[in-house]
């Protein structure tokens, strides 16, 4: 089953996460790190949250990742898709769907990359195998 | 300060419609708060409390003023499908307050009919919502991955739906009545790997409403007395990303919390509603709280244990989500109704548990893999 062309909905954005998205459309994964408890978290908070510090720091991610689990949904509107949680490799898990691959391939604990799509705002990030 | 023992359930009642194309939502919640009135022998001026939860057309405000009713106490907790378990234990800590005496709790919806109301979106917006997360493929997800840890087969989860299908031949009203095989569950098509159609809950149209007051006004009402005496909420996200697991869910709180304020054990229990969105749900909240170790649900489920008259864990009497019926998609409120419906002695001749004094309900709302609630209540027929 291979992924088709999509149109993905465009990230609305506010002053929380801009930095975000600006370093998206360079092709960069962005995180944060609390400087106080020193844990990673995704997706980005200002206030940490598991110390609620207000010393949170953006830090880019190697795009490295691990599969933790997945789904593929047989059917839908726009056709069949992998939905999964991955682990990057410095530490949190979020939640994304795979992309330019065979979906009926797709392994846990499978090596994966991050890849960003285009939509009409910020492009968003999606993975595949590494 | 406990609730144990403080809150009966003196009415409730299901609605009996499957697909209500001719009727509206409102008019469905009316319905079912009609129909636990009657149950209980009450009226509409005897109530003092009213809760529904964020689904109802309007919300609470628009919902109370819509049936009339006068009330000092409202709630309207939104957890999903288990928003109305943890409505009981709401009501119950009112009516212990002394904030309210009498309690309606109701729940309608058309989910078959035309569509859902829309989900309220969370910071967490832009970080998720391109994935297109749907229950099917986020509870796909969790069984997977249990699968992976533990071992857990897809013949196990068929055995949940076999024990769903063997009660709704008895139930009149369910969607589903013929009794399947694990064979048919796991030949039916995939939906989102590893999730079958079979593993998966029906859509249905209708409702359902409890009443819950206090002791002395529920021993001066017709009903066999009912009255909880144990529960617990919890809720579960990923949390930043930090060590995700997604196979326990937040009733390894909600469980043992609600198990501790009854001061009885999961062992002790005579009958067990839990909410059957999924199968895989069910095995992971029965490990969840505590009627076996993690990763065993599958073993626990298997060779028809769930069946009353044949397992030791008679569940689901009424055929569940998986087979009756599951207004607005939210499974707490039939969970509620069944396990009511035991300790009174009323539930089918066929499913009815002898001697029926001890009854779990539990379920989980929201998406089990992303962001859940769970609640659960210990019932006890006096």
């Amino acid at each position: 089953m291979e992924t088709t062309a999509k149109k993905y909905p465009a990230p609305e954005g506010n002053p929380e996460t801009k930095e975000y998205w600006e370093a998206a459309a360079k092709g960069k994964l962005l995180f944060k790190r609390c400087t106080a408890c020193n844990e990673p978290h995704y997706f980005p908070r200002s206030i940490c949250p598991f110390c609620f510090s207000d010393q949170t720091v953006w830090e880019e991610s190697s795009g490295e990742a691990e599969i933790y689990t997945f789904s593929l949904m047989r059917k839908s509107a726009t056709g069949p898709y992998a939905i999964g949680y991955v682990t990057l490799k410095e530490g949190p898990s979020l939640l994304t769907n795979f992309v330019d691959c065979d979906l009926a391939t797709l392994k846990i604990g499978q090596k994966v990359k991050v890849v960003f799509k285009p939509t009409d705002g910020a492009p968003l990030p999606f993975f595949t195998p590494a | 300060m406990s609730i144990k023992g403080k809150a009966y359930l003196a009415g409730i009642y299901e609605h009996p419609t499957r697909h209500a194309p001719d009727k509206s939502t409102a008019q469905l919640h009316a319905e079912c708060a009609r129909g636990a009135l009657i149950d209980a022998g009450l009226t509409k001026h005897d109530i003092d409390g009213y809760i529904c939860a964020g689904d109802a057309p309007g919300g609470v405000m628009a919902m109370a003023d819509y049936m009339g009713l006068k009330v000092r106490h409202l709630d309207s907790t939104e957890t999903g499908g288990c928003s109305y378990i943890i409505a009981l234990g709401h009501a119950a800590e009112a009516i212990n307050a002394g904030k309210a005496s009498i309690v309606l709790v109701t729940l309608a919806g058309k989910p078959r009919t035309g569509a859902m109301p829309p989900r309220a979106v969370g910071p967490e917006v832009d970080f998720e919502a391109a994935y297109q997360a749907t229950t099917h493929n986020i509870y796909g997800m969790c069984a997977l991955r249990h699968m992976h840890d533990y071992g857990t087969t897809s013949e196990q989860l068929a055995w949940v739906k076999v024990a769903a299908s063997h009660h709704a031949q008895y139930n009149p009203h369910a969607m589903l009545k013929d009794v399947v095989t694990v064979e048919d569950v796991i030949n039916s098509p995939l939906i989102s790997d590893p999730l079958h159609r079979l593993d998966c809950c029906v859509v249905s149209d209708g409702g359902g409403a409890i009443i819950v007051t206090s002791e002395e006004i529920a021993r001066s009402l017709k009903q066999p007395l009912v009255r909880m005496i144990g529960h617990g909420e919890a809720l579960k996200g990923p949390r930043g990303g930090k060590d995700l697991d997604l196979t326990y869910s937040a009733g390894v709180w909600s469980g043992p919390a609600a198990f501790a304020e009854a001061g009885v054990k999961p062992s002790d229990m005579k009958y067990a509603s839990i909410y059957d969105s999924f199968t895989i749900t069910v095995i992971m909240q029965l490990e969840d709280i505590g009627f076996c170790e993690k990763g065993q649900g599958g073993k626990f489920v298997a060779d028809g244990n769930l069946i009353s008259g044949v397992g030791k864990l008679p569940w689901n009497t009424d055929g569940g989500g998986l087979c009756n019926n599951h207004p607005v998609n939210r499974g707490g409120m039939t969970k509620i109704l069944e396990a009511v419906r035991q300790l009174r002695g009323e539930a089918h001749p066929k499913v009815q548990v002898p001697n029926c004094d001890l009854a779990v309900v539990h379920g989980t709302g929201g998406l089990l893999g992303v962001r859940h609630a769970a609640s659960t209540a210990i019932l006890e027929r006096v």
